[in-house]
């Protein structure tokens, strides 16, 4: 994918809490159509990058430095004040869906106040929107889910929803903190299809912050490596499981399971026997 | 299962416990040394032995504790309060005579200090720290350490007695007109002191649990989703924090509601207010302990009622909680 105009800009980005540094002097950028994974451990900064991106720091957070959102200064500014200000939308997907949905509005009311947060969408028309984002996430039956209550669905639904509340705004990008990290395996891949589809059908570009280099593999094109609140590399996703430049991103890579350790291979899980556990030896149960 | 089942099965629960109230109610006040007979020839001063005995005899007060819990039990039964010998009256009458004053006064003071406490905590803990939650923070404390007997009697030298804004006391001014438009805005000066009294108390406890449940309840997730949509902050606060944090609120008003009639003892005998509060302050005086029995009971049925009625309401507020069994 060619790196075309980038759509976010972020220049020598720091934010402090309290004090101590949480990220010193990060700067990248986020071309449209493409998925840029920022990878890092836990505590390397990422998260909350993502979430100053989105404006949605935590207010006793000091940010400094500057992000651009197709030339317009939109750090700092808290997603009201980005709209008021006629800024396109950088919306989130936040990590635990069953946290981020709020328990005592159904589904519609939740997408339809998103829907009308704009000021000028009337309340059948939001309804008719909020359906319309439900089918764009794949959410079976959207008219019977928006009258039900967040813990009547299951976790693969529930961020399907957290997405479809991210869709309101019509956002320019997406910024997915761990979209898959709370769900179950057979679903990570789902919604992590399911985020690269709505990037291609939209036409945003996809900021994926993980710490999980199998998503990274599977989806990114481009990897942007933290630790510590700084950058160590910025590549593309080929350049960089061929062979990272910085050491720590070499260890990264070779503490993947599934790679060989200097002993031969890991054993396999299906070739280790399973010990009997029904009904004892020779009663036949193995 | 239906909300009139569940309310069904919740009454039917609570049906050993009234049975517990009443045998719990009418040993304690067997234990209560004197009687009615010591209160009335006390009173009159030239009573002989033998005129009590048989005053005695006529209360039923000589007969033994058992058959005189026999006697109260098939009255029960039969939906009979019993007669107060002190006023001379089936106790149902006096009960009902009294109750509007108490329901005004209770309702009131409730209502006011679920909005004052819910509006105070929600302004105090959308800013922990700041100058509004100092306040009211070292205002609820003061309030907490004085009596309401006393906040009453300062109420009523203050604004009573010097400001001459509100009547001393009493339900209405005796000789002005017993209905219509002036009738209720007399009621309601009458009103003020006192339900602002019984109210204090509540709204400060108020205003301290929904401070705490707001403070919890902004640094949940769906919290920051809400923001992330680009509402307005007062939408924020009232659709997503407050919603979801009024769940300890209602449970504590629910239950306090049930208690107030023990907080309307005070503020009816300081305010001359004609209520339930005031009657059972009375018949303690007096020794009347048939009323005191009906008295005590409708009270506890008060609070059963009320513990059914925050279940329900919790069902209403958040749908995960459902009325089963």
């Amino acid at each position: 994918m060619k790196a075309n105009n980038p759509l976010i800009v972020v220049r020598d980005l720091s934010i402090a809490f309290a004090g101590a540094k949480a990220v010193d002097g990060l700067s990248f950028t986020v071309a449209a159509g493409e998925v840029t994974a920022l990878v890092g451990e836990s505590g390397s900064g990422k998260t909350v990058s993502g979430l100053s991106i989105a404006g949605l720091a935590p207010p006793e957070a000091r940010i400094t430095g500057r992000v651009t959102l197709a030339g317009a200064d939109i750090l700092g500014r808290t997603p009201r004040e980005r709209r008021l200000a006629g800024h396109p939308a950088v919306s989130m997907v936040f990590q635990d869906p069953q946290a981020a949905l709020n328990p005592v509005l159904t589904i519609g009311e939740q997408i339809v106040e998103a829907v009308r947060a704009d000021g000028r969408t009337g309340a059948r028309a939001a309804a008719a929107r909020a359906l319309e984002l439900l089918d764009l996430v794949r959410i079976p039956e959207p008219g019977r889910r928006f009258s039900e209550y967040p813990h009547r669905l299951s976790g693969g639904m529930r961020q399907r929803v957290v997405i479809a509340l991210a869709l309101a705004a019509s956002p320019v990008a997406l910024v997915a903190d761990e979209p898959t990290t709370a769900l179950d395996v057979t679903i990570q891949a789902q919604i992590l299809q399911l985020l690269i589809r709505l990037k291609d059908e939209l036409g945003m570009a996809l900021l994926l912050i993980t710490h999980d280099l199998g998503v990274v593999a599977e989806a990114a094109d481009r990897v942007l490596l933290m630790r510590d609140g700084r950058l160590l590399e910025d590549r593309g996703v080929r350049d960089f499981f061929d062979g990272p430049r910085h050491p720590y991103g070499r260890a990264l890579l070779a503490a993947r399971p599934g790679r060989r350790t200097r002993r031969g291979p890991r054993p396999r899980l299906a070739d280790t026997s399973a010990p009997c556990l029904i009904g004892g030896e020779g009663s036949g149960a193995c | 299962m239906t909300l009139f089942a569940f309310m069904l099965r919740r009454t039917l629960a609570a049906a050993p416990m009234v049975v517990l109230m009443i045998v719990v109610n009418f040993l304690l006040l067997k234990a209560v040394p004197g009687d009615l007979v010591d209160v009335m020839a006390g009173e009159s001063g030239i009573a002989t032995v033998e005129q009590m005995a048989d005053l005695r005899a006529r209360f039923g007060l000589d007969r033994s504790a058992l058959d005189q819990f026999q006697a109260y039990l098939s009255q029960l039964l039969r939906f009979d309060l019993g007669f107060s010998f002190r006023y001379s009256r089936p106790i149902a009458d006096l009960v009902l005579e009294r109750l509007p004053a108490t329901a005004l006064l209770v309702t009131v003071a409730v209502l006011a200090a679920v909005a004052v406490g819910v509006a105070a905590g929600v302004l105090a803990g959308r800013r922990p720290g700041g100058r509004f939650d100092r306040t009211v923070s070292v205002l609820s404390s003061l309030i907490f350490a004085m009596p309401s007997f006393w906040i009453g009697l300062v109420g009523i030298v203050l604004f009573a007695v010097h400001l001459r804004w509100l009547p001393i006391g009493g339900y209405a001014t005796v000789g002005a007109p017993g209905a219509g438009w002036p009738h209720a805005v007399d009621v309601a000066a009458h009103l003020v002191l006192p339900a602002a009294t019984l109210g204090l108390g509540y709204a400060a406890l108020y205003a301290r649990v929904t401070r705490a449940a707001v403070i919890e309840t902004s640094r949940l997730d769906f919290v920051r989703t809400a923001r992330a949509k680009g509402i307005s902050e007062t939408r924020v606060t009232l659709r997503h924090i407050l919603r979801n944090a009024l769940l300890p609120v209602v449970t504590l008003s629910g239950l306090k509601l049930g208690s107030m009639l023990g907080g309307a003892v005070v503020v009816e005998t300081v305010f001359s207010w004609p209520g339930l509060g005031r009657l059972a302050f009375e018949a303690v005086a007096d020794r009347d302990v048939n009323l005191l029995l009906s008295l005590f009971l409708c009270n506890s049925l008060l609070v059963i009622v009320m513990g059914i009625l925050v279940d329900v309401s919790y069902a209403a507020l958040d749908l995960r909680i459902e009325v089963t069994s």
